[in-house]
C-alpha cells in the first residue's frame, strides 16, 4: 500500500501540457457586472433591441438568485465584479474571411492544442469552431454543409442571420431562471455555437468546436444551441482546453439541443480545463448547463463526455423525455486527480409514453480528489412504460481519494422500471504486480487499468475522439500508480 | 544463473523467510516442495519484486546482477518471470492488449523494435494452440472470468510469449484436472531450454511426474530443511514431511490425490 501511494504521487506530478499563454492583443472589458456593461457586451455585438432586452431580464432575475451549495465541492466565494465579461483577441476591422485571414499566432496556439485547422479540413472530414475566449474565430466547412442546408456557425452570427430560429428556441430548454449559473450566462454570454440540421437531413461529417480560455481574468461563458428537425442526424464534438494561471477561473456555459420527431443528437464533450496544479492552486470552475429536450416523438439525444480537467466541475447533461418512444443517454467518464472535485452527472426526465434512458457513468479518483456522481431518474404522470437503466462505477486510486454517489429517482407512474447497479473498485495492489511482473511500466499499467475501466463510455465516443480520450487519460494519470 | 544466499524476509515485522541458500544453474529445473505457510509463495514474490514483502537480509543475484536493486518490471525485463497462483483480473482490458504490452515492453528493452498488432495477433494466435487455448479467448478481458484452469493456461501462454530467463512457477498444478494439468505440464517442458532455469514451487508432488525436475527441495518454516535429486519427490509421497520434522497433516493426507 506505502508503495502504491507513493507511486500514485510520483505519477500525480504530471505537468498540464496545454498550459501556455498566447500573446496577442485583445480587447478585454474591465471587471465588473452590471447594465450597462452587458448593454456595451451586447452593443460590440451590434446586437438587435430584442437579445439586449432577453439579456437585462436574464440578468435582473439573476440577481435574486442564489448561487447553489448543495453539490458536493468547496471552493471560495466567488466575486462577480472581479471577473471580466468580455475578452476578443484585437483584430483588424473587419472579421477574417478564411483561415489564411486567422492571425498566425492563434492558429498556431490551435496547432499546440493538437487541432491544426487545415489538417482537419483535409483529413479528418471535421468542420472546427474554434472559440477563443469570447469569440468565435474560425468556422471551416461552412460551403460543404451549406449545401446540405446545415447552419453551422457562432451563435453572435446566428442572432445576426438567423434571429427567428434563435429567438424561437433560445433558453426554451434552458431558461434563464433555471439556476443561477445558467441566469449568469443567459445575461453575459458572449458567443458559443449554433447548429442548425433541416428537416430530413443527416449531417454530413462530425461537427466540432474547440473552447480555450487565454486572458487573464476573464469568464467564459459560451452559449450552444443545437436544433435537429424532423428525421435529421447530426454528431457533434467539444473540446476545451484553458492555461495554467494561479488564479482560478469561471467558465458558466449553456448548452441546449432540441431534436424534433424521429431526430438525433449525439454530443460529446472532451474537457480537459487546467485542472489547477498539485496543491490545488487555480484551475478552472466549469459550473455548466447541459440539457436537450427531446420533445419529438422517437426523438434520440445522446450525452458522451470525457471530463479530466477543471478545479471544480458541476455538470449535469440531462435529457427531457418528452416525445413518445424517445430516447435519453448518459455515457460519462469523469477523471479527478490531485485536489480537484466534480460533482457530475444526469436528470433523465421522462414525460412521454415508452421513453427509455441510459445512464453509464464511470468515476476514477486518484490523489486527494473528490468525485461524485450525482443523477435525477424522474417519471411523470404520462411515462407509461418508460424506462431506466443506470449503472455506475467508481475506481479509487490510492488511498487519499474519495468516490461519491447520490442517484435520486421520483416516479409519479407505476409502470416504470428502474434498474440500477453501482460499484466502487481500487485498482488493486495485485493487478499492478501482475502488470509490473510483465515488464509493464507502472504508469502504463494505471492508464490501461483506467482504459479498460473506461471501455463501455469510449465505445460511444467518435473513432478519432476516442483515441484522443484514451491519451489524454494516460495523461491526466501520469503520477497517480494505484 | 540464479544465486540465493541467506535471504531474509518479512512482512509486516513478522519473519516469513530465515534465511534461503539456493543455486540454480541455467538448463536446470528445481522444485521447490513444502507443508503449507512454509513460506514457498513468499518465495517466490520475493524473487519477483512484489513490495508486499521486506528483504532483511541477504542477496539475490541474476547472472551476477542484484536483484534486490531493480524494480519490479525491471526484474520482468532482465528475464524474471512468475506464473502466479491467483491470477488477477483486469476487467476491460483485453488479453491481446496485455499481452502485446508486456511483450514490447521487453523487446524495447532488449532494444528490439514493438511488435504491430497484426504480427503480434499472428504469434500469439500459434502460442495459445500450444496450450491449448482457442485463439477467441485472447479478445476477452485479462482473466476475465476465466476458469481456473485457463486462468492457469493464460499463465503459461505468457511464459511462453515473454521467454524469460527465469520461470519461477507459483502452485501451477492447484485447480487442475488432469486433462489441464497435461496441457500445463506440456507448455512448462516446452519452456524447458538450455539457457534457462525453472523454479517450479508445489504443494504437492503429481506435478512433479509430469515435469521432472533435476532438484528438489523442501521448504519449511522459512528455511530450506533438504535437498535432494528426484527422487526425494517420492520419498516425500510416501513418507510425508513427518519424518524430516515438518508439521503437515494436510500435505501427507492430500499427497496420495
Amino acid at each position: 500500500m506505502a508503495t502504491t501511494d507513493k507511486e500514485v504521487s510520483e505519477l500525480v506530478k504530471r505537468e498540464y501540457e496545454h498550459g501556455f499563454v498566447t500573446d496577442i492583443e485583445s480587447d478585454t472589458f474591465e471587471p465588473g457586472l452590471n447594465e450597462e456593461i452587458i448593454a456595451r457586451l451586447s452593443g460590440i455585438k451590434n446586437e438587435p433591441e430584442w437579445m439586449l432586452e432577453w439579456r437585462l431580464k436574464a440578468y435582473r432575475r439573476w440577481l435574486e438568485m442564489d448561487e447553489p451549495d448543495w453539490a458536493h465541492v468547496g471552493y471560495p466565494k466567488i466575486d462577480y465584479n472581479s471577473i471580466s465579461y468580455y475578452s476578443a483577441p484585437k483584430r483588424p476591422e473587419d472579421m477574417p474571411q478564411s483561415l489564411d485571414e486567422v492571425d498566425p499566432e492563434l492558429l498556431r496556439t490551435y496547432e499546440k492544442l493538437g487541432i491544426p485547422l487545415h489538417e482537419r479540413e483535409k483529413l479528418a472530414g471535421v468542420a472546427v469552431d474554434a472559440v477563443f475566449d469570447s469569440v468565435s474565430v474560425a468556422t471551416t466547412f461552412k460551403e460543404p454543409l451549406a449545401k446540405a442546408g446545415v447552419i453551422f456557425c457562432s451563435m453572435s452570427e446566428a442572432i445576426q442571420d438567423y434571429p427567428e430560429l434563435v429567438k424561437k428556441y433560445l433558453g426554451t430548454v434552458v431558461p434563464a431562471g433555471d439556476n443561477f449559473f445558467a441566469g449568469l450566462n443567459s445575461a453575459v454570454f458572449s458567443d458559443g455555437t449554433f447548429v442548425y440540421i433541416p428537416k430530413g437531413v443527416r449531417c454530413p461529417m462530425e461537427l466540432s468546436t474547440y473552447f480555450r480560455i487565454n486572458a487573464a481574468n476573464t469568464g467564459q461563458f459560451e452559449r450552444t444551441l443545437i436544433i435537429a428537425e424532423d428525421s435529421s442526424y447530426v454528431s457533434y464534438l467539444e473540446g476545451c482546453t484553458a492555461p495554467m494561471r494561479d488564479e482560478n477561473q469561471l467558465h458558466a456555459a449553456v448548452v441546449e439541443l432540441v431534436a424534433l420527431d424521429d431526430a438525433q443528437i449525439k454530443y460529446s464533450t472532451v474537457q480537459n480545463w487546467y485542472p489547477g496544479d498539485e496543491n490545488g492552486k487555480g484551475g478552472i470552475f466549469n459550473f455548466v448547463t447541459k440539457r436537450g429536450a427531446a420533445i419529438g416523438k422517437n426523438s434520440k439525444i445522446s450525452w458522451t463526455q470525457v471530463e479530466t480537467g477543471s478545479a471544480v466541475t458541476w455538470k449535469y447533461p440531462s435529457c427531457v423525455l418528452r416525445g413518445d418512444n424517445s430516447v435519453g443517454e448518459f455515457y460519462s467518464v469523469a477523471l479527478t486527480n490531485n485536489y480537484q472535485q466534480a460533482d457530475t452527472g444526469t436528470k433523465m426526465i421522462h414525460l412521454g409514453k415508452n421513453t427509455s434512458s441510459t445512464i453509464i457513468s464511470k468515476g476514477i479518483s486518484a490523489g486527494h480528489s473528490s468525485n461524485a456522481y450525482r443523477g435525477l431518474v424522474k417519471f411523470g404522470p404520462g411515462s407509461e412504460g418508460a424506462r431506466n437503466y443506470t449503472q455506475c462505477d467508481s475506481l479509487l486510486i490510492g488511498n487519499r481519494s474519495a468516490a461519491h454517489t447520490f442517484p435520486y429517482i421520483e416516479s409519479k407512474n407505476k409502470s416504470a422500471i428502474v434498474e440500477h447497479e453501482a460499484t466502487t473498485s481500487k485498482v488493486s495492489d495485485e493487478q499492478m504486480f501482475l502488470c509490473r511482473q510483465r515488464g509493464i511500466d507502472p504508469e502504463q499499467a494505471v492508464s490501461m487499468i483506467v482504459n479498460g475501466f473506461c471501455k463501455e463510455v469510449f465505445k460511444e465516443l467518435p473513432m478519432e475522439f476516442a483515441v484522443e480520450a484514451g491519451k489524454l487519460l494516460e495523461v491526466s494519470l501520469e503520477g497517480s500508480v494505484g | 544463473m540464479l544465486s540465493i544466499k541467506n535471504l531474509h524476509a518479512s512482512v509486516g515485522g513478522e519473519e516469513i523467510l530465515k534465511g534461503i541458500n539456493l543455486e540454480i544453474k541455467a538448463g536446470e529445473v528445481h522444485a521447490i516442495m513444502g507443508p503449507n505457510g512454509s513460506g514457498k509463495s513468499t518465495l517466490s514474490q520475493v524473487l519477483a519484486g512484489s513490495e508486499t514483502f521486506e528483504v532483511t537480509e541477504g542477496e539475490i543475484t541474476l547472472n551476477g546482477e542484484n536483484l534486490l536493486e531493480l524494480a519490479t518490471e525491471e526484474r520482468a525485463r532482465e528475464g524474471v518471470f512468475l506464473a502466479f497462483q491467483y491470477p488477477v483480473e483486469i476487467p476491460g482490458v483485453s488479453n491481446m492488449q496485455f499481452l502485446r504490452t508486456a511483450v514490447n515492453a521487453m523487446r524495447l528493452h532488449r532494444g528490439e523494435p514493438e511488435m504491430n498488432a497484426a504480427e503480434f495477433m499472428k504469434h500469439a494466435k500459434e502460442v495459445s494452440k500450444q496450450v491449448d487455448l482457442d485463439p477467441a479467448f485472447l479478445k476477452r478481458g485479462v482473466n476475465e472470468g476465466f476458469s481456473g484452469g485457463e486462468k492457469k493456461r493464460n499463465e503459461i501462454l505468457q511464459a511462453l510469449l515473454l521467454q524469460p530467463k527465469l520461470a519461477i512457477l507459483d502452485e501451477t498444478d492447484s485447480g487442475l484436472d488432469i486433462d489441464a494439468l497435461h496441457v500445463v505440464s506440456d507448455g512448462v517442458n516446452a519452456l524447458r531450454a538450455e539457457d534457462r532455469a525453472i523454479l517450479m514451487v508445489t504443494h504437492y508432488q503429481r506435478l512433479l511426474n509430469h515435469i521432472v525436475p533435476d532438484y528438489v527441495h523442501v521448504l519449511a518454516g522459512g528455511r530450506i530443511v533438504k535437498s535432494g535429486g528426484r527422487e526425494l519427490a517420492h520419498e516425500l509421497e510416501e513418507r510425508g514431511y513427518g519424518w524430516l520434522g515438518v508439521k503437515d497433516e494436510e500435505a501427507t493426507a492430500s499427497s496420495a490425490s
